[in-house]
């Protein structure tokens, strides 16, 4: 299962991440593989925290992340990845 | 003194909640988390707040359900997720005081005694920060009640209608605790309350005041000590726990198992079957834990109208084989009904107290046994051993293997641990 229908037009949708380690046991994304081929290297991470995604369901370590000139989230849901995925046409619930 | 800091913090519709937080599409639906109707134990054990408005109580069968609220949505239980978000929302609390106790999944009492002023000294303050921060990280709402004692902030925390605070001082505890209903207190469940309602006391107003006579007469030892409650003088200690460690870090004081049968046991060979079954588990928990028991308890549910009886028997010499438990609770059961439709069982528990350490020595019995004794102890041993190594049911009972529903189940595995009693 890689994604799961979330609410207000968004999936839950599971990606692959390249990530860093650090020594002292950071973690650092480092780029995000999408479903189509493309990966799109994480230019900045604005902030770490623990949240819960109200849209999608589910929680982890919220990565504030900037990719280009876009800011989204990255979650670590131990042990995977997701992201809030927008669906442009989201069949009416 | 200076008072006690105490808050309750109870997690609002916690099974149903977390179905509905991983699942956003059930978010502000009619939602119940109920167990296998196959299995026949198919009752409604949490609803979210929708399902609750609608008529949706806890432990009724889901088709009465259903007729109250035609479009509940039900969902399986999911005792790992409850189990993971329990142990994240308790690590939450452990960040503001290492006073934490917890009190069955979704409950806990926080001692904020010395550390409040290390948090800026508002108590309601921090009771809505903890609050926030559960619900931003983990998604999930939760009740918190404050007040000088464990009892007070419970109550605070249970008449909180969800996501809020309520504080319980010494000021207003008379105008807000004492109106309430005697039954909303913890240890006044509907017995207590039926005795006294037939004195007259309906309040935790009038509990508190309360006679000594009436109290004891009635009551016995308990009858002060609800008062006490009542008065908000109750001093019990939030007791410290290991953050790392479960709740099952306790004293045990007894190992018990119990189940709903598939379909309803209707004759001896159906009745053993499910005794050896329990008492297996039991006694391997035993042994896991080094110990013997002394009382051992069974219990059964009639399936015609779903009451029951319990007994229970003490033997001599403490013991640990799962043979003498299973005989022991089978003789009980023998002894207290025929086995046949009419007395057709639908549940049974076992259960063992009064517990010894395997290290205390054992008076020998002067004619002998105590050889045979030590050597099935060594078998039962060796079985615990094996299971350990290739899973529960790789060594099982022939009387187990008569009923071919029964003899799937892995009791031991599916063993949870309940919440434990205020008064320990």
């Amino acid at each position: 299962m890689a994604v799961v229908q979330g609410i207000s037009g968004r999936v839950k949708r599971y990606v692959s991440v390249t990530a860093r380690m650090d020594e002292d046991g950071h973690v650092r994304p480092l780029s995000i593989q999408w479903y189509d081929g493309k990966t799109y290297p994480i230019d900045e991470v604005k902030s770490v925290r623990r949240a819960s995604s109200r849209k999608v369901g589910g929680d982890g370590i919220c990565y504030t992340v900037r990719i280009g000139g876009n800011v989204t989230y990255l979650y670590y849901e131990d042990p995977r990845w997701f992201v809030e995925e927008i669906v442009p046409d989201a069949p009416p619930a | 003194m200076r008072d006690r800091v105490i808050m309750h913090i109870d997690m609002n519709a916690f099974y149903a909640s977390v179905a509905q937080h991983l699942d956003p599409s059930l978010r502000g639906k009619a939602v119940a988390v109920a167990g296998d109707p196959k299995k026949r134990n198919g009752i409604i054990l949490a609803k979210s707040r929708e399902a609750k408005a609608a008529g949706v109580k806890t432990a009724e069968a889901i088709w009465q359900a259903r007729q109250k609220c035609p479009g509940l949505i039900v969902v399986p239980p999911d005792y790992a997720a409850y189990k993971r978000y329990s142990k994240l929302a308790r690590m939450i609390y452990y960040d503001y005081t290492d006073r934490v106790e917890p009190f069955g999944l979704d409950e806990s009492w926080i001692d904020m005694t010395g550390s409040l002023p290390l948090f800026g000294g508002n108590a309601m303050l921090v009771a809505r920060e903890i609050s926030e921060r559960v619900k931003s990280e983990l998604g999930l709402t939760v009740s918190v009640g404050v007040s000088w004692n464990k009892v007070f902030a419970k109550l605070g925390s249970d008449n909180d209608p969800g996501d809020g605070v309520i504080a319980i001082t010494r000021d207003n505890y008379r105008d807000l605790a004492w109106p309430m209903a005697a039954s909303e207190m913890i240890y006044v469940g509907p017995a207590t309350m039926r005795k006294l309602h037939s004195a007259g006391y309906e309040t935790i107003g009038d509990l508190a005041h309360a006679g000594d006579y009436f109290l004891t007469k009635r009551f016995g030892k308990i009858g002060p000590m609800l008062r006490t409650f009542a008065r908000g003088e109750d001093s019990s200690p939030v007791k410290v726990m290991d953050p790392t460690k479960a709740d099952v870090d306790y004293v045990v004081k007894g190992i018990g198992n119990g189940l709903t049968t598939p379909h309803d046991l209707e004759c001896e060979s159906d009745v053993k079957a499910l005794v050896w079954l329990l008492s297996e588990s039991v006694a391997q928990r035993l042994r896991e834990s080094r110990l013997r028991c002394r009382t051992i308890s069974v219990g059964a549910r009639w399936a015609r109208d779903l009451t029951g009886y319990s007994r229970q028997t003490t033997v001599r010499v403490p013991t640990c084989l799962t043979r003498d438990i299973a005989n022991f609770a089978m003789g009980l059961l023998r002894a207290n009904q025929p086995f046949d439709k009419d007395h057709a069982l639908r549940a049974i528990h076992v259960r063992v107290t009064n517990l010894v350490p395997m290290d205390v020595p054992v008076q020998c019995d002067l004619f002998g046994g105590a050889a045979e004794v030590v050597r099935m102890e060594r078998l039962d041993l060796a079985i615990d051993a094996l299971r350990v190594r290739f899973g529960n049911t790789c060594v099982k009972r022939a009387v187990e293997l008569t009923d071919d529903v029964m003899s799937g189940l892995d009791i031991k595995r599916d063993n949870t641990v309940h919440p434990i009693g205020f008064l320990r």
